[in-house]
C-alpha cells in the first residue's frame, strides 16, 4: 500500500509549518499546491523587496533544494473546486488532482467593500505577491505616480505608506478612525503613532472615509472623492487595506460548510471528513478566550499548522493557543503585545500608561482593579521577553509583581538605556493619586 | 522566472544621487585624486599643505556624504533602496571600485615603487608626499607602509562618523563604532608610529601594534622580531611576553566572557575596516549552507597552516642553539600543547561537533603528530617536509598579501566585507572555535516573534543564515559570528538579542516556539 497522501492547498507559513512537521514524523506524501509563487516566502517581508533592503530570494525561509530534499512535492496550480465525494481537485488547468486527507491553507484577499471604481487599474491591496508586482507596475517611483491614496489605517496601510515614501511619492493616508489603529490600540498609543506617521510627511487624515475612485477614459485611477468633505484627491495609485478576509470562494460549489471562512472545530476538521483548514481562512465555530474567531496572523498559522501536523499523524490535538502575542513595526517604531490591551479597557479593568519624553516609546498596561491581576501589555520602542510575559500571564502574576520585576522581561541590546526605573516610579505615583 | 528578475533589480530605476551627495563624493574622489596625481610626479609644494588637504578633503567629503544621506532623516534602520544601487547591488560601479581596490592592494604589496618607495635616496610621488606627515609622526621617511596605515585609519575614521550616523538611534552600535575607530588611530597607527622614535642606535623595538595578534599577524615571531625584541631588554621581552600572552591567555579569557566579537568587531583593525568602510557591502555575503561548508574548510586549513608555518619558522633559529629555549624543547611544547587542546576536544566537545569537523580534526592532528615523529626520529630531515622559509614565504604571498588584502578588502563590493574575516582569517578560527565551544556568548531569540523576513540574514556580513535559528526559537551559537550586532538592529519584531550568560543551556533547541500550548510543545519537542 502506498503512503497516504496529504494535499495542502497554500504555501504560506500554515501550510508549509503542517507540511515539515507532518515530514518529521511520517513518511506519508505531501503536496504544496499554490499558484502564488514556486516556493515559500515570508508574506510579511514583501515590503522589503519593494523597500530595496532585500530582493526576491531573500524572502525565502528555505533554499530551493529543502522541498525535494524533505520529499515534499511542489505543484504550481490554481485549484478551482474540491469534489470531496471523488476526493479530488480541480484544477484551473482542467486536470483532476487526487489527495487522501486535504488541508486547506489558503489565506485572505484583501478586503474590497464596494465602493465605485475599486477595480480601476491602479488599485490593489498588499497581500500577494502578483499585490507586490502590480504596485512596482503601477508606482515604481514619484514620475509616475504622483500621489498615492491608502484606504484603511492598519497594519498594512502603515507599510504601504512606508513603501512608497522610500520612493519619495506622496501618500495620503484615509483612516476611518480618529486615531491610527483606534479600533485596537488605546488613544494614547494610536496618537503617538499619528504623530511618527506625520513625521514621515505621509498625509493622514482622521475620521475620513473614501467615497469614490474616479478612473479616466483608459480605465486607471486618476483621483479619489473623500466622503465627509467632497474633496477630490487626484492620484495615480490607491492602496485598498482595511483588512483581509478569507480566500474561500473557490469552495463556494463545494459541501465544505463555509461562513466568513471555513469552519472548524477544535480539532481544525472541516464539516467534511478527512478535509481540515487552517490559518487566515479558518474559522472556528466557538471563539477561543478573546480571540477573534478568523485570526489572520503570521504567529496562529503556523501553530495551526504545528497542532494539525500532529493530528495527521497519529496524535489527535485541539488547537490550543497559548497566550496572545503579536508585534509589528510602525515606520521606526516596534510594537510589541501579550496578553490583551483592548482600546478601551474592559469592566472592572484599569490602565497604567507611562510614555517617554520624546513621544516615541510607551508601555500600556491594562489589568484587573479588584485582583490587580496583569491582563497585558502594549509596548512602544521598547524590547521585551516574550518568555517571561508568557510565564507571567499563565501564572495569573498582579501588576505590582509585572511593574516590580520590568527589567528582568527587557529584550532591548546590550548598552540601550532602559526605562524601568522611570516606569516605576510613575507607576507607585498613580497609585497614590488613585487612592487618595 | 521574468518578474523575479525584474523586482530584484526593481527595475526601471536606478537610484540616482542627489546633489548634495554628488558634490560631496567629488570633493572626497578629489582628494584621492591628488594623491593619484602625485604618484605621477607632478610636485605639490610644499608637501605637508598638499598632503594635509588631500586628507582633509577626503574626511570632509566623507562626513558631508553621511550628512546628507542621514541628518534628515528620522533615526531608525536606513536600508533603503539598498539593492537599487549600482554600487551596494554589484552594479557596474560596484566592480569599478572592485578593481580600483585590487588594484591599489597589487601596487601597494608587490609594485611599491609605483608609488614612489625608494630604498636608497629620496621617496617620489605618492610616498613623498606623505613624508612631512610621516616625520611629523615617527620622525622618519613614508614607507608604502605609512600610506597604507594613514589611508586605512582614514577610512575607519571617516566611514566610522558616517556609520555613526547611519546607526544613531543605537548604543551598542555606537559603542562599538568609537571602539574600532579609538583601537584604529591609537593602537594600531599612532602608538606604533610613536613607539618608532624612541629607537637609536642601541636601541630598537620591532614595529609592534598590539591588537595585531598572531597568528593574525603571521609574522610576529619570525627571528628578525624576536631578536630585536630580545635585544630591547625588558621593554622588548615584555613586549615578546605579551604577544605570546595575547593568543595563549588574553583572548581565551575575553573569548569566554564576550564572545569573539570583543576583537573582531570591537577591536580587530580588520573587523574594524570592514565594519565601517565595508558596511554598505554587508548584505553581499554568500548564505548557502555550500558556502558554510566552504567557510569551514578553507579558515581551518589557512589556521592549519599557520601553525605549521610558524612553528618550521620558529624552529628554524631555535634550533641554533643560540637561545635559551631549544629547537627539540619548542616542538615538544607544541605538540604537547596541540594534544591537550584535542583531547580536551574530543573528550568533552565531541557531541558538539559535525562528522566533517570531527574527521578534519583527527585527520589535521595526526598528520601534524606524525611528522614532528618522523622527523625526530631522523626519517626525514625537514619538519613539514618544505623549507621553513618556503612556507613562510608560500604564507605571506597567499594568505598575507593575496587573500587578506587583494580579496579580502578589494572584493568588498561583489563578495561583502567579511571575506577574509570569514574564509582566511586564522586568528577568527581560532576565536571561533572558543566561542563555539567554550564562551557564554550567544544570540538569544524572543520566544515565537519571528515572522521569517529575512532582514537578519540578508545582513549578516559572516553569511549565517540567522532566520534558520530565529524562526525555530533556537539561539545561535555560531563560530563565525563576530557580534556586530546588526541582525538584532534590523530585526523588525525585536526578536534578536545578543548576550553573555551561563554556559549552561545556552545552544538550545525547541523546534516549537512559544505561543503554543504547553502540552503540545513538550509533545514535539520529545519526537524530534
Amino acid at each position: 500500500m502506498g503512503q497516504e497522501h496529504i494535499v495542502i492547498i497554500g504555501n504560506g507559513i500554515s501550510g508549509v509549518t503542517a507540511a515539515r512537521h507532518i515530514r518529521k514524523q511520517s513518511q506519508k506524501r505531501i503536496t504544496l499546491i499554490s499558484s502564488e509563487s514556486e516556493h515559500f516566502f515570508s508574506r510579511t517581508a514583501l515590503m522589503y523587496v519593494y523597500m530595496g533592503h532585500m530582493k526576491w530570494n531573500h524572502l525565502k525561509p528555505y533554499e530551493d533544494g529543502f522541498w525535494k530534499k524533505n520529499r515534499i512535492d511542489i505543484k504550481q496550480a490554481h485549484v478551482s473546486a474540491v469534489d470531496h465525494k471523488n476526493k479530488e481537485l480541480q484544477l484551473e488547468s482542467g486536470e483532476a488532482f487526487p489527495y487522501d486527507k486535504l488541508v486547506i491553507a489558503c489565506g485572505s484577499k484583501s478586503n474590497k467593500f464596494g465602493w465605485p471604481g475599486q477595480d480601476s487599474k491602479g488599485v490593489l491591496g498588499l497581500y500577494s505577491k502578483q499585490d507586490l508586482e502590480s504596485l512596482e507596475d503601477h508606482a515604481p517611483n514619484k514620475e509616475v505616480c504622483k500621489r498615492a491614496v491608502i484606504v484603511g489605517g492598519g497594519l498594512i496601510g502603515i507599510e504601504l505608506a512606508e513603501m512608497l515614501a522610500t520612493r519619495n511619492i506622496p501618500v495620503t493616508l484615509l483612516v476611518r478612525e480618529s486615531h491610527f489603529w483606534n479600533n485596537v490600540l488605546p488613544s494614547e498609543e494610536a496618537k503617538l503613532i499619528d504623530r511618527h506617521i506625520r513625521e514621515h510627511h505621509i498625509d493622514l487624515r482622521l475620521e475620513t472615509n473614501l467615497e469614490e475612485i474616479i478612473a479616466d477614459d483608459t480605465g486607471r485611477v486618476k483621483a479619489i472623492k473623500i466622503k465627509e468633505t467632497g474633496e477630490v484627491l487626484e492620484c495615480n495609485f490607491v492602496g485598498l487595506t482595511p483588512g483581509v478576509s478569507p480566500n474561500i470562494d473557490f469552495l463556494k460549489s463545494s459541501d465544505i460548510e463555509l461562513n466568513r471562512g471555513v469552519l472548524v472545530n477544535r480539532k481544525l476538521e472541516t464539516s467534511v471528513e478527512d478535509i481540515y483548514a487552517i490559518g487566515d481562512c479558518a474559522e472556528q465555530r466557538q471563539p477561543i478566550g478573546n480571540r477573534p474567531s478568523i485570526e489572520a496572523v503570521w504567529y496562529t498559522g503556523r501553530m495551526m499548522g504545528e497542532t494539525l501536523a500532529q493530528t495527521l499523524c497519529g496524535n489527535p490535538r485541539e488547537y490550543k493557543p497559548g497566550q496572545w502575542f503579536n508585534s509589528a513595526k510602525f515606520f521606526d517604531i516596534e510594537y510589541q503585545t501579550y496578553g490583551w490591551v483592548f482600546s478601551q479597557a474592559k469592566e472592572g479593568h484599569t490602565d497604567f500608561y507611562w510614555e517617554h519624553t520624546d513621544g516615541k516609546k510607551c508601555i500600556h498596561i491594562q489589568y484587573e482593579i479588584e485582583s490587580r491581576i496583569f491582563k497585558g501589555i502594549n509596548t512602544f520602542g521598547i524590547r521585551l521577553r516574550h518568555e517571561v510575559f508568557d510565564r507571567w500571564l499563565t501564572e495569573n502574576a498582579t501588576v505590582d509583581e509585572v511593574i516590580k520585576n520590568l527589567k528582568s522581561a527587557n529584550f532591548d541590546p546590550e548598552f540601550f538605556k532602559s526605562y524601568e526605573k522611570e516606569i516605576q516610579n510613575k507607576f507607585q505615583h498613580t497609585l497614590k493619586t488613585t487612592s487618595l | 522566472m521574468s518578474v523575479d528578475i525584474n523586482m530584484s533589480v526593481t527595475g526601471n530605476s536606478p537610484e540616482a544621487l542627489n546633489v548634495q551627495q554628488k558634490l560631496s563624493s567629488a570633493l572626497g574622489l578629489l582628494g584621492i585624486f591628488i594623491m593619484t596625481l602625485s604618484g605621477f610626479n607632478i610636485h605639490f609644494q610644499p608637501k605637508i599643505v598638499w598632503v594635509s588637504l588631500s586628507l582633509i578633503m577626503v574626511l570632509a567629503g566623507i562626513f558631508w556624504y553621511s550628512k546628507v544621506s542621514y541628518a534628515h532623516k528620522t533615526e531608525g534602520i536606513k536600508n533603503d533602496r539598498i539593492y537599487f544601487k549600482s554600487l551596494t547591488n554589484r552594479g557596474f560601479w560596484a566592480y569599478i571600485l572592485g578593481l580600483a581596490l585590487t588594484g591599489f592592494y597589487i601596487v601597494l604589496y608587490f609594485y611599491p615603487n609605483w608609488i614612489g618607495l625608494s630604498s636608497e635616496g629620496e621617496n617620489t610621488g605618492v610616498v613623498a608626499l606623505f613624508d612631512p606627515l610621516s616625520k611629523a609622526i615617527s620622525g622618519n621617511a613614508a614607507s608604502q607602509w605609512f600610506v597604507y596605515g594613514t589611508l586605512y585609519t582614514l577610512a575607519i575614521v571617516g566611514f566610522g562618523v558616517k556609520f555613526l550616523w547611519k546607526y544613531r538611534h543605537n548604543r551598542y552600535q555606537r559603542l562599538r563604532t568609537f571602539s574600532v575607530m579609538f583601537f584604529q588611530l591609537g593602537f594600531a597607527f599612532l602608538i606604533p608610529e610613536l613607539m618608532s622614535r624612541l629607537n637609536g642606535d642601541n636601541f630598537s623595538l620591532p614595529y609592534y601594534n598590539f591588537i595585531n595578534i598572531w597568528p593574525l599577524n603571521h609574522y610576529n615571531f619570525e627571528q628578525y622580531r624576536v631578536d630585536q625584541f630580545v635585544n630591547a631588554g625588558t621593554v622588548g621581552i615584555g613586549l615578546l611576553i605579551f604577544g605570546v600572552l595575547s593568543i595563549l591567555i588574553i583572548t581565551p579569557i575575553l573569548t569566554y566572557k564576550y564572545g569573539k566579537r570583543w576583537y573582531c568587531s570591537w577591536v580587530c583593525g580588520c573587523g574594524g575596516l570592514a565594519e565601517t568602510a565595508g558596511d554598505p557591502f554587508r548584505h553581499l555575503s554568500d548564505k548557502s549552507q555550500s558556502s558554510w561548508k566552504l567557510e569551514r574548510w578553507l579558515v581551518h586549513t589557512v589556521l592549519v597552516f599557520v601553525v605549521i608555518m610558524t612553528t618550521a619558522v620558529v624552529y628554524s633559529y631555535l634550533n641554533t642553539d643560540k637561545y635559551w629555549l631549544s629547537g627539540t624543547a619548542f616542538l615538544i611544547s607544541v605538540a604537547s600543547l596541540l594534544t591537550i587542546v584535542f583531547t580536551w576536544t574530543m573528550v568533552y566537545k565531541r557531541q558538539e561537533l559535525q562528522n566533517d569537523a570531527k574527521y578534519a580534526a583527527i585527520g589535521f592532528f595526526v598528520v601534524i603528530l606524525s611528522l614532528l615523529g618522523l622527523h625526530f626520529s631522523g626519517l626525514i630531515d625537514k619538519i613539514f617536509l618544505f623549507e621553513a622559509e618556503t612556507l613562510r614565504a608560500t604564507y605571506g604571498f597567499a594568505i598575507g598579501a593575496i587573500f587578506s588584502g587583494v580579496v579580502g578588502v578589494g572584493f568588498y563590493p561583489i563578495f561583502g566585507n567579511r571575506v577574509w574575516c570569514r574564509f582566511g582569517c586564522p586568528m577568527a578560527a581560532i576565536l571561533g572555535f572558543q566561542q563555539r565551544l567554550f564562551s557564554k556568548f550567544r544570540i538569544t531569540t524572543n520566544g515565537g516573534q519571528c515572522i521569517s523576513c529575512g532582514n537578519c540574514t540578508t545582513y549578516c556580513e559572516m553569511g549565517i543564515d540567522v532566520r534558520a535559528y530565529a524562526q525555530k526559537g533556537e539561539n545561535i551559537v555560531r563560530s563565525s559570528c563576530v557580534g556586530c550586532g546588526i541582525c538584532a538592529s534590523v530585526c523588525p519584531r525585536g526578536v534578536l538579542k545578543l548576550e553573555n550568560d551561563t554556559p549552561a543551556g545556552r545552544i538550545n533547541s525547541n523546534e516549537i516556539l512559544l505561543g503554543n500550548d504547553v502540552d503540545l510543545m513538550d509533545l514535539v519537542n520529545q519526537n524530534k
